[in-house]
């Protein structure tokens, strides 16, 4: 593999990423919100193991950094779009665990009422817009957003997430140009995760430099270590920061890496045990944060399983609420098709 | 507490699977994410991962055994400290069923159709005394194209995950080995673009097949399919035509959400300059589908990825072609008419089972093409029964059944008994929930209520 994330690192640790500016109180809540996030999709696979999640379910193990150090990056009002990898997406924007478990078991308690599943959860409250199912949908949408910050005037950016395989969908360079046409505030964030289903990028790409993307429509793009946390939170800032002071779009490639299937029901024959395994043990975005606090002594081994423990019962909980929410009423069958029209 | 280990569904639709080997072995050390044991189901071996850590203290199911069900306890977990006398308490206690869980109990629609209907195939192109193989509706889709390759090296596939990966549902099993990658190519996440290729290769001179890993991403392609394969000989004057066919999976899976179930025979069949055919069972997918590849027009085939797993009979012959536009009987009776296609002919054969117990002995058409319509087996039909009842998965609204029972209405009016009767899915998005989606999916017991009714008995 050429362009694996532990090159991309290797190629880095000249200038050693645990070197950058950050404090005991940020570090300790980046570790608590990817072990959340890490936690729930394990608890996810397992729900969905006993048959109590069904149809597709996509977990984010391994990308967890790129989310934390985005969100670590945004202001409230700002929002978040994305596709069917999004359970990571909601749970950094502080969506209720309990809630999203809920959606994933189909029940009442979901964020969706059980309507939508693991794919489409919403909250407008928390400013996450979804949740899409069609691969590269999500970012015309998230342009959309933009457009409606711009003429709002808010000052809120959109954060349009998506994957290198829908990196190759028409519609995204349709929305490259009209971001930048018109100065949309808008940052997307490719999460390159080296593949799409069974389709590694270089089989897909004729550019496999995806941070390149946008250059034909004067879009600048940055190239980030998307398994270290740092990296993501400082990319992030100046790309909001770019996108908030009315100089429109930038791209963001976080280079990251999917450690389970592209859903369940995926055997990933297409890639070697040992190459998952490497990025597991040499590259995982949770183990560099844990040997920052360690390495600076901001807490020892016994407070962070603490921590763990902690995550472990958040998490519990929220599977104990998924199985025991009921399931939606039948009278929840024909609602919500359209609005109610105001007199 | 120890913590049992479950045999895992490892897909929407597993049930049962075999335990092929254990990776790690009692008295190991478990981290999450190590790898424990190789489990095979009916499309793939899979790695089940550990999500607890602990030591491994007992492996309850040894590896090699078959039909392990779902949910299973197949080996047990000690945390740090705890004692292997923790396990007899755990070993007595019945394993937490999801069974007994508000939810999934009975919820899904498929658990209709477990046991794969019996047809007669009784097509006059069959000689008598030709022999039946068994074959699954995947392999018979495959066994299509294959030979369809094999007989004109104009024909090739493309798509997404269709080489390497051999199908996202693996019906392409074997094309690139037999075929080679410039033959079987996998295209980017790009179906707009790949669509508008293939159409475009069909206009040099080459026999496509696209497809799409399912119908619902065909939308993104639609323009493509309608403006550019479907209207092009009709605006060159009759010069130019598009030999292309467009398959995939069509119509809801199981629980995969609103973006991601959609039947849509009824979008296709309404465009002028194309072929859509809808099959059922291996014989017609084959037949069908050797058809469609052969024809010289655009053809949308629909396939339903709840029967790819389906054994049917195919005749044993060398090449196996049916011919588009013809519908079937698949039940012959007198009383109702049922009219259906794609995986509703299983639900209506079942539903006249249920008649027939009734005293109502009901006759199943199979459209297998929804455009152009057979309307002349349909009308015969009901001139036989006087009674109709159309059976569609998609929504009712301008759909396949709307069409059918206002042909019928016009060409057999006189013969009515009652009002024609249409079931289809609910006129709401697919639900996600097990419940409302099994509310919303039309089965065989809808369509028995149907023909209850207009026979005046319900
Ligand atoms: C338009 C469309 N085509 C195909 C699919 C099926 N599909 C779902 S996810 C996926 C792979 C996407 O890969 P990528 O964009 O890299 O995201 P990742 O899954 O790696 O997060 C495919 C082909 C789809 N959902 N939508
Ligand atoms: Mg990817």
């Amino acid at each position: 593999m050429a362009k694996s994330p532990s090159k991309a690192a290797a190629s880095k640790a000249a200038a050693p990423k645990n070197l950058k500016k950050t404090t005991k109180a940020e570090m300790l809540e980046f570790y608590q919100l990817m072990l959340l996030i890490r936690r729930f999709e394990e608890k996810a696979g397992q729900l969905y193991g006993m048959g109590l999640i069904a149809g597709f379910c996509h977990l984010y193990i391994g990308q967890e950094a790129v989310v934390a150090g985005m969100k670590a990056a945004i202001k409230d009002g700002d929002q978040m779009i994305t596709g069917y990898r999004d359970h990571g997406h909601m749970l950094a924007l502080g969506m209720e665990p309990t809630g999203v478990m809920a959606e994933l078991t189909g029940r009442i308690g979901g964020y969706s009422r059980g309507k939508g599943g693991s794919m489409h959860m919403f909250s407008v409250e928390k400013n996450f817009y979804g949740g899409h199912g069609i691969v590269g949908a999500q970012v015309p949408l998230g342009a959309g957003l933009a457009l409606a910050n711009d003429y709002l005037g808010n000052g809120s950016v959109s954060l349009t997430f998506f994957g290198d395989g829908a990196a190759n969908q028409g519609q995204v360079y349709e929305s490259f140009n009209m971001a930048k046409l018109w100065g949309l505030p808008v940052v997307f964030v490719i999460e390159n995760n080296q593949y799409a289903m069974g389709t590694s990028i270089e089989r897909a790409s004729s550019e496999t430099q995806l941070y390149k993307r946008g250059i034909s429509f004067g879009i600048p793009g940055e190239q980030v270590d998307g398994m270290d946390v740092l990296a993501v939170r400082e990319a992030g800032l100046r790309a909001v920061k770019h996108a908030r002071s009315g100089k429109g779009p930038m791209i963001l490639e976080m280079k990251t890496y999917r450690y389970r299937g592209h859903s369940m029901s995926d055997p990933a024959k297409y890639r070697t045990r040992e190459e998952v395994n490497d990025v597991r043990q040499h590259n995982d975005p949770i183990d560099y944060v844990k040997a920052r606090i360690i390495d600076e002594k901001w807490a020892d081994d016994a407070a962070l399983k603490e921590i763990d423990k902690e995550v472990r019962a958040i998490v519990s909980d929220a599977a104990d609420y998924a199985r025991e929410s009921p399931e939606p009423p039948a009278s929840d069958l024909m609602t919500d098709i359209l609005a109610p029209e105001v007199a | 507490m120890p913590t049992q280990i479950l045999m895992p569904a490892l897909s929407p639709t597993m049930e049962e699977g075999t335990l092929a080997k254990w990776l790690v072995k009692e008295g190991d050390t478990i981290s999450s994410g190590d790898v424990l044991a190789e489990i095979e189901t009916d499309k793939a071996t899979m790695e089940v991962e550990a999500v607890d850590e602990g030591v491994l203290a007992k492996i309850l199911i040894d590896g090699g055994s078959e039909n392990v069900a779902v949910n299973t306890p197949i080996a047990i977990l000690l945390e740090e400290g705890e004692e292997m006398g923790d396990l007899s308490a755990l070993e007595s206690a019945p394993a937490p069923s999801p069974a007994a869980e508000p939810a999934e109990a009975d919820a899904s629609p498929d658990t209709q159709t477990e046991v794969a209907p019996t047809i007669t195939v009784s097509d006059p192109a069959i000689p008598e005394g030709t022999a039946m193989v068994p074959v699954t509706v995947r392999d018979a889709l495959r066994d299509a194209m294959a030979e369809e390759m094999r007989a004109d090296d104009k024909v090739f596939l493309m798509g997404e995950e269709v080489a390497e990966y051999q199908g996202a549902y693996k019906v392409s099993r074997g094309l690139l080995e037999e075929f080679g990658p410039k033959r079987v190519i996998d295209t980017p996440i790009t179906e707009y673009g790949f669509a508008g290729l293939g159409v475009g290769a069909a206009f040099g001179g080459l026999k496509p097949i696209v497809e799409f890993m399912t119908f619902n991403f065909a939308m993104q392609a639609m323009d493509h399919i309608i403006n550019s394969a479907a209207k092009t000989r009709y605006m060159s004057g009759g010069q130019m035509s598009c030999p292309i066919v467009f398959r995939g999976p069509n119509a809801a899976a199981s629980r995969v959400g609103a973006q991601h179930s959609q039947d849509y025979a009824p979008w296709y069949g309404h465009v002028p300059g194309l072929l859509v055919i809808a099959p059922y069972d291996s014989a017609d997918c084959k037949g069908l589908l050797k058809a469609a590849i052969r024809n010289p027009n655009p053809v949308v085939f629909l396939e339903h990825e709840l029967v790819y797993g389906e054994t049917f009979d195919v005749p044993d012959v060398d090449d196996w072609v049916l011919p588009i536009g013809k519908a079937r009987i698949v039940r012959p009776g007198e009383d109702v008419t049922i009219v259906t296609y794609s995986r509703m002919v299983g639900y209506a054969l079942q539903a006249a089972e249920k008649l027939a117990a009734e005293g109502i002995d009901a006759e199943v058409v199979d459209l297998r093409t929804i455009r152009p319509l057979d309307m002349e087996t349909v009308l015969n039909s009901v001139k036989k029964t006087n009674r109709l009842v159309t059976a569609e998965e998609s929504w009712g609204c301008m759909g396949v059944g709307a069409e059918i029972a206002a042909a019928v209405t016009i060409g057999a009016f006189d013969y009515l008994d009652a009002p024609p009767a249409r079931v289809h899915q609910v006129e709401a998005p697919l639900a996600y929930a097990g419940n409302l989606e099994a509310m919303a999916l039309p089965g065989p017991d809808d369509i028995v209520k149907a023909a209850k009714g207009v026979c005046y008995l319900g």
